[in-house]
């Protein structure tokens, strides 16, 4: 909503497809057509994270720079409403970039995906796509008091793609990397869509900690917004750029 | 009937900090102690110079800032204990190229909003169409923003703080920068808000304005209300002194704290005017202060000197400039 700028839109489009083609070579050296697939369904998913904590810091610091976040807030819909919107409204760009690497990588890397559980797939995907938003929410909501806590998005980025398991598999982190990994519902996300696509595994109890996670931060980012914006209020943060 | 807005002893610091290692903390009194009350359907004006705390104010009782102490009440109700109410029932203006979506049309601007302020969708159409045409944007509502003049902007900022068709509106110096032809036509717009029944709380520093849409006047200079009335209140203050205006070319700061002390002079304002300056010197009811104005200046290279009678101006900046000594005392 806030960009019609095609320039935007054209790197919303390349993306993803930069990350796929990144992760399809490295993958395809091994030889291996089974981690081709792991590695195409861990691109999709970095796309969908990227556009969601990239975004959504940025967004919310794209309403200092426009002066409107005052009246965000001074407006009567609860701001938290209006933050989970916003994030969520992100994160659904997340449906191209996991749409746009599969279709990459099978037009281009001839990567076939397996549909062994498609029902499940078909839950996986937008309760991962969503969670991610959640997850993106209770981000912003820090930003709103912190105004250079939009860079925490662009921090966190890489991060998460390696302790969410996208690309590399968790057993292969330090024990204490895993509390981390299980406290993100991308982790839970990933591991659902694998294993509905390839059937090495349920994903129903992947999905379910998707669900439970997502709505722990979204309970946590409504809770959190009254208290930090109280704060901004008081030392008078709102309007600063 | 209970006053609509009520502003008792509010009172806002802001802290700030300086240094990067070894920080230091500093405290700015913005607002120190203002109390006044709006009745309904009335227009007041809130008239200072810039920093005079105005702003601070208005963003106190539209529940964006937090009082350090003291109470708002909005429609009877506490903006701090409750903003939610108070937010549904109040409209925010305010001056200057921020608060809209640059790459978004006037019309996306408004539609967006009026989700905000919880318009039905049923009628956000026609309520959206009735405000472009009230401020004058029919046929250019598709346009993007980052196209529109100043004038443009306010009037759209306008069109935004009335979606939900508020009883209340601030109005935080809404023609600021717009051109005279626009400011006027902002001007008529908010006499017509007026005329249709809203409570408005209007900033500005521009006195003419002040003068010709309010009816009554709060005078704010370093955080406090240093005078209240109707515009003709005000000019009665001053209306049986003396004003002399004299051209120099280069005063001292203290040939001006002399001519302060000539007794009878109330208050002495410099005003840059290209080259020269304009020491503007009013005198209480009576006296004739040219003769030991002119005695010293005496060595000051001197313009035009004339002598008229008070206006609504010369008593705002009275009052202003007493303020600003009384503190600097």
């Amino acid at each position: 909503m806030l960009s019609q700028s095609a320039f935007d839109g054209l790197l919303a489009i390349l993306w993803p497809l930069f990350f796929g083609t990144v992760a399809f070579f490295m993958f395809r050296a091994g030889g291996d057509p089974d981690t081709l697939v792991y590695a195409s369904l861990g691109a999709a998913v970095m796309g969908v994270w990227t556009a969601t904590s990239v975004s959504a810091g940025s967004a919310l610091q794209r309403q200092r720079w426009h002066g409107t976040l005052e009246l965000l807030v001074a407006a009567p819909t609860h701001f938290s409403l209006t933050l989970l919107s916003m994030t969520v409204a992100t994160s659904t760009i997340g449906v191209y970039c996991m749409a746009g690497t599969l279709f990459w990588g099978r037009v281009v890397f001839g990567i076939e995906l397996p549909l062994e559980e498609p029902l499940a797939l078909a839950v996986a995907i937008p309760a991962t796509i969503v969670s991610i938003g959640l997850l993106g929410f209770l981000l912003s909501v820090t930003f709103a008091r912190y105004r250079t806590a939009w860079t925490l998005g662009a921090m966190l980025e890489y991060p998460v793609w390696l302790i969410g398991g996208f690309l590399v598999p968790l057993t292969l982190f330090p024990g204490w990397v895993r509390p981390i990994s299980w406290a993100l519902a991308p982790t839970w996300g990933m591991n659902a869509i694998r294993d509905a696509a390839t059937g090495s595994g349920s994903a129903w109890p992947d999905v379910a900690m998707c669900v439970v996670l997502g709505a722990a931060y979204t309970a946590t980012g409504v809770l959190l917004t009254n208290r930090i914006l109280f704060a901004a209020r008081q030392r008078a943060t709102l309007s600063l750029t | 009937m209970p006053p609509v807005v009520e502003a008792i002893d509010l009172h806002r610091t802001y802290r700030t900090t300086t240094g990067t290692f070894r920080r230091r903390s500093l405290e700015v009194e913005a607002v120190r102690g203002v109390s006044f009350e709006i009745a309904e359907g009335e227009l007041f004006g809130l008239l200072g110079p810039n920093g005079a705390g105005k702003t601070t104010t208005i963003k106190m009782l539209i529940t964006l800032l937090i009082p350090t102490s003291g109470q708002a009440r909005v429609l009877g109700r506490d903006v701090v204990e409750d903003a939610h109410w108070v937010r549904e029932r109040i409209g925010y203006v305010f001056g200057g190229d921020r608060g809209l979506y640059e790459r978004l049309s006037a019309l996306d601007n408004l539609r967006y909003f009026a989700e905000l302020y919880g318009v039905e969708p049923r009628s956000q159409r026609a309520r959206i169409g009735e405000l472009l045409e009230l401020v004058g944007l029919e046929g250019r509502e598709k346009e993007r923003v980052e196209g529109y003049s100043r004038g443009m902007r306010q009037r759209l900022h306008i069109a935004r703080g009335l979606l939900h068709d508020p009883p209340v509106l601030f109005l935080d110096e809404p023609t600021i920068g717009v051109d005279p032809v626009g400011a006027r036509e902002l001007r008529a717009t908010i006499a017509g808000l007026k005329a249709a029944g809203k409570t408005v709380l209007l900033t500005t520093h521009y006195m003419f304005e002040a003068d010709a849409l309010c009816d009554r006047i709060g005078v704010v200079a370093k955080g406090r209300i240093v005078a209240e009335g109707t515009p003709r209140e005000l000019k009665e203050r001053v209306a049986e002194g003396v004003v002399v205006e004299i051209e120099v070319y280069g005063i001292e700061d203290d040939r001006v704290e002399a001519l302060r002390r000539i007794d009878g002079v109330t208050s002495v304002a410099v005003e840059d005017r290209d080259q020269a300056q304009v020491v503007v010197v009013q005198a209480e009811p009576g006296r004739e202060p040219t003769h030991d104005v002119l005695a010293r200046l005496d060595g000051v290279s001197l313009g035009r000197v004339t002598t008229r009678e008070p206006t609504l101006e010369d008593a705002y900046v009275a009052l202003v400039t007493e303020e600003r000594e009384q503190v600097s005392d």
